[in-house]
């Protein structure tokens, strides 16, 4: 296992930096319709298709609040253990877009539904608490589409108006190897309460990066840059790597790092300036005047709370406490609902042990192999767990479970079956043990005599005959036993 | 027979359901003397041809149970209308077609009314004399090349000169009561969130509240009980008891207690408003009710407020007229220029300047200066309202500083034009309902109008008050058409 790193210092001259990131993860919200219109929001429809008035911005259309959303990100709120705001207020952000029919984003400035949380990083050094600064719901714009049509832009609205949660962290993160948990910790509460889905190749979660450096040991922060809609976590890292490497070669040659916008080009691996903080777009935020302010009672916040399912965190506890699983064991089974899930299934009838060694092993080899999640696994949760637990009561022997779970791994077939067609039921009846290695010892008079000369290595050999003669068959343990009688 | 346009909402209503008058005769009556009053210019879109086949279909079954049975309104060309040009007075909207209908307007055809046409307004509603429209000035009925108000302009010229006998104008900042007043007109904006703004092209949302725009009060409770309603597609819709506005009209307001804000008498106001004034205040103290002097201290600031956050958010509800999605288009080299182009030619200079004042209140640095500093004005005017409501059930205030000025006299003295709104005003910040009724004329002859500000939802109260004083006043315009010679 390699150690996480949880420093990121790049060395130039005598000089060592730290990088400083935080991230502004816009997240979709898991909603049938979206923010302030009835449009379905379903990914990959005709262009323009799931278009409303509303979202189109037609004179005299107004939105109305989508209360599944708020209550989706409320949800989000309480798993990511944030203060619930009881009230907040939706504003308008203005820009001119052709891809933002309004003239604005309808999002949260001031007074966002979400406060101060934090989320738990399991690094291999124990675990580490990154910072929560808020968590605000927004509309998602359209899509400028600019190579279809080699004069002209066309625009697809299916998006616009989607739901968007902004989850904005402090600036707490430290290396690559923390952006990478941080975002697969967020994606696995987000999905472990259904309130994301946390498809990256979708969009439907998305990044802006800040990233700054500072000397090691420079206790105020160094000028940031801001990298806008990374779509992945290589991508993320890579954009930080070069980002902090560039930073890092400004400030040693004299200059200073200019407060600014900038953009990944991920096929060139570099960021580009989009903007500076003097071209920065004056927003004019306002109370959008067509929307009251959202308020919250207590009893619709509790009655979320009610109904919250456990959760990663909870659920890393309790499977180390009750089934005495590492934490390394433990992260590894919680960090995706599914996995949890599938995990649980096979040892309602089966050794934990043996289960939980054959998934992080046997099963997640397959599943990386053949680029499957775990809810398509090839292999059923009901199927593995009589695997293992013909493996635990010594029906067959681990090898032979391994080409049982091949064979499984091709349309997920009952072990069961498989070890009656093939035959590949363990040899352990001593009566009939005893045959075969009366045959091996009797043919091989010369090695006998060698192995009771002292040349005790050749118990291996014996081993391995008598397997030979029963076709991988015989317990081993068991052969073990006859066999040292057989040679004293 | 007494001559249509002689009677009242109310005499058609019931005239109709007592088959002494067919849908198609009031009609066509109606169209007939539209048709002969191009001259008014009150008219931007006519649905004259739709209307005589709606009237037809009316009385081959007709529904003598519904509110408006065949009556033919006319509306302001803010309302969105399914499938009839609607165009908020613009070059930017000139041919946009909407595939759908607004709530009030929705409203009163599923009560039986049938659309006229579509009237002149300032451009996004945003004027006071009609002479922001991009479809030219409207004259007003009362005398040649004077303006009849604004922004609801072509709606109380029509009105006034019995082109409908009834109409729907939107208010905020006294749209409807300002150009009633210069007309001789009955209007009232309703409590904000009374009536729906789905569908209504939007100037300003927080203050933007629709109302009827009628020949009398009768006929004012009559139309204001088919447009209120609770809407779920307008999040500032408010659920509250709507009544029976004309079933509950009284004229018996003994004991009532209405206040005089001292406030309103404003440093060069002209004496026959003042004299209108004590009319008011007499034909109330003859009608039984109690005259209480009260204080509304802020007023002084609600016309600087109202110009910063009208404007901040018009900037903001117009700039969906982009040129992308519908509307007028002027191409440019790139998406910036195409914005400028078609933004610079397809709004007026009004228009302009609002979204200019906006955009500026708006920006980062003068934010707090102006908007923020706006916003706690507006609750100061509020609370001035919350205040002398503890003492009074209404509160009674001339309707506007002056008569209805000539065309082109104040076009070019924007301040002096907002000035007109310094009475109506506050009601918009205070979200408070109010209506304008007729009450006498200036030397001239021009009418001149009061108003009666209520309390939150109590249009019933504003109602029976001017109700009993209508009565009292009995005023007619005696008006000899002469824009139809």
């Amino acid at each position: 296992m390699k150690e996480n790193q949880s420093e990121y210092l790049i060395k130039r001259n005598n000089n060592e930096y730290e990088v400083v990131i935080g991230l502004e993860v816009h997240a979709q919200v898991l909603s049938e319709s979206k923010l302030f219109s009835s449009s379905s929001t379903k990914f990959g429809a005709e262009p323009n298709s799931q278009v409303s008035l509303v979202d189109a911005a037609f004179p005299g259309m107004l939105p109305v609040i989508n209360e599944f959303c708020i209550k989706q990100a409320v949800r989000t709120g309480i798993g990511l253990k944030a203060k619930i705001n009881k009230r907040s207020i939706f504003d308008r952000k203005n820009y001119f877009y052709a891809d933002l029919p309004q003239g604005y984003q309808i999002s949260q400035y001031k007074n966002p539904i979400v406060g101060e949380g934090e989320v738990i990083l399991d690094m291999l050094s124990g675990e580490k608490i990154i910072g929560i600064e808020r968590l605000h719901l927004e509309q998602d714009a359209g899509k400028s589409i600019h190579d279809i049509d080699p004069k002209n832009t066309l625009v697809d609205l299916n998006r616009s108006g989607v739901a968007l949660m902004e989850i904005v962290s402090k600036p707490d993160l430290r290396s690559l190897d923390e952006v990478n948990l941080y975002i697969k910790k967020l994606r696995s509460i987000m999905r472990y309460m259904g309130t994301c889905d946390g498809n990256m190749q979708e969009g439907s979660l998305r990044a802006d990066v800040n990233v700054s450096v500072r000397k090691k040991g420079q206790k105020t922060y160094g000028t940031r840059c801001e990298i806008k809609n990374v779509n992945s976590i290589k991508f993320m890292q890579m954009a930080i790597d070069y980002e902090a490497n560039r930073q890092v070669d400004v400030l040693e040659g004299g200059g200073a790092v200019d407060q600014e916008t900038r953009l990944f080009d991920n096929k060139k691996n570099e960021t580009r300036s989009m903007r500076s903080k003097e071209d920065a777009h004056d927003y004019r935020y306002f109370p959008d005047p067509d929307l009251l302010p959202l308020e919250l009672s207590d009893e619709f916040i509790n009655d979320l709370k009610k109904n919250i399912p456990e959760l990663p965190d909870e659920k890393k506890k309790r499977f180390m406490e009750k089934f005495k699983l590492s934490s390394y064991e433990a992260t590894i089974l919680v960090s995706d609902i599914e996995t949890s899930k599938y995990f649980e299934e096979v040892i309602k009838n089966s050794d934990v042990k043996i289960s939980t060694n054959w998934i992080t092993g046997e099963l997640f080899a397959l599943l990386n192999e053949k680029n499957l999640e775990i809810t398509n696994s090839p292999i059923s949760a009901k199927n593995l767990s009589k695997l293992i637990n013909f493996i635990k009561d010594g029906t067959i022997s681990g090898k032979i479970a391994k080409s049982i779970f091949e064979i499984m791994a091709d349309g997920d077939q009952d072990p069961k079956k498989i070890i009656d067609e093939k035959g590949l039921k363990q040899q352990s009846d001593p009566k009939e043990l005893k045959k075969v290695i009366d045959k091996v010892v009797n043919d091989n008079q010369e090695k006998v005599k060698e192995y009771k000369s002292g040349k005790e290595k050749l118990f291996g050999f014996f081993v391995g005959q008598v397997m030979k003669a029963t076709a991988g068959k015989a317990n081993p343990q068991l052969v073990n036993e006859i066999l040292k009688k057989k040679l004293k | 027979m007494t001559e249509i346009k002689n009677l009242t909402l109310v005499d058609l209503v019931s005239k109709v359901k007592s088959k002494e008058i067919s849908s198609k005769e009031i009609t066509e009556y109606f169209i007939e003397r539209s048709k002969k009053s191009k001259k008014l210019n009150s008219y931007i879109t006519e649905n004259f041809e739709k209307a005589k086949k709606m009237a037809d279909e009316f009385d081959k079954k007709p529904d003598f149970k519904c509110k408006l049975p065949g009556i033919p309104i006319a509306v302001k060309d803010l309302f969105c209308t399914k499938n009839l040009r609607t165009t908020a007075g613009s070059k930017i909207l000139e041919n946009f077609v909407p595939t759908y209908e607004s709530t009030i307007t929705e409203n009163l055809w599923s009560s039986g009314a049938i659309l006229l046409g579509k009237l002149n307004c300032d451009e996004f509603a945003m004027g006071s004399s009609n002479e922001t429209s991009f479809f030219g000035n409207v004259q007003n009925p009362i005398s040649e090349n004077l303006v009849p108000g604004g922004s609801s302009g072509g709606s109380a010229s029509a009105l006034a000169a019995d082109l409908t006998p009834a109409t729907i104008g939107t208010d905020t900042g006294g749209s409807i009561r300002q150009p009633a007043s210069f007309t001789g007109t009955v209007g009232l904006k309703p409590t904000y969130g009374s009536c729906s703004r789905y569908g209504i092209v939007a100037f300003a949302s927080s203050l933007d509240q629709a109302g009827p725009m009628t020949k009398d009060v009768k006929d004012c409770s009559l139309l204001l009980e088919v447009m209120s309603s609770y809407d779920n597609k307008d999040s500032t819709s408010v659920q509250f008891k709507r009544g029976n506005y004309l079933d509950k009209l009284s004229d018996n307001i003994k004991g009532k207690k209405i206040g005089i804000p001292k406030e309103y008498r404003i440093d060069k106001m002209p004496k026959e408003i003042e004299d209108l004034w004590q009319k008011g205040i007499n034909i109330i103290k003859d009608s039984g009710a109690e005259i209480v002097d009260v204080s509304l201290p802020n007023t002084n600031y609600a016309l600087p407020a109202y110009y910063i956050v009208a404007p901040a958010e018009a900037s903001s509800n117009l700039a969906r007229y982009d040129g992308v999605k519908y509307g007028f288009r002027s191409e440019g080299t790139n998406l910036i220029d195409m914005y400028e182009k078609t933004r610079s030619k397809g709004f007026g200079d009004e228009v302009k300047r609002r979204i200019m004042i906006g955009t500026y209140v708006l920006s980062s640095g003068y934010y707090d200066a102006y908007y923020l500093k706006a916003q706690k004005v507006r609750r100061l005017i509020k609370n001035d309202f919350d205040e002398v409501y503890k003492k009074v059930d209404a509160i009674l205030t001339p309707s506007t500083p002056s008569s209805a000025f000539k065309i082109g006299e104040k076009k070019d003295d924007p301040v002096s034009m907002y000035l007109n709104d310094i009475f109506t005003v506050p009601v918009n910040l205070a979200g408070l309902p109010a209506i304008s009724i007729p009450a006498g004329t200036d030397k001239k002859g021009y009418p001149l109008g009061l108003q009666i500000i209520g309390k939150a939802f109590d249009e019933q109260n504003i109602l029976n008050i001017a109700y009993s004083m209508e009565k009292q006043i009995n005023f007619k315009n005696n008006l000899n058409d002469w824009w139809m010679k």
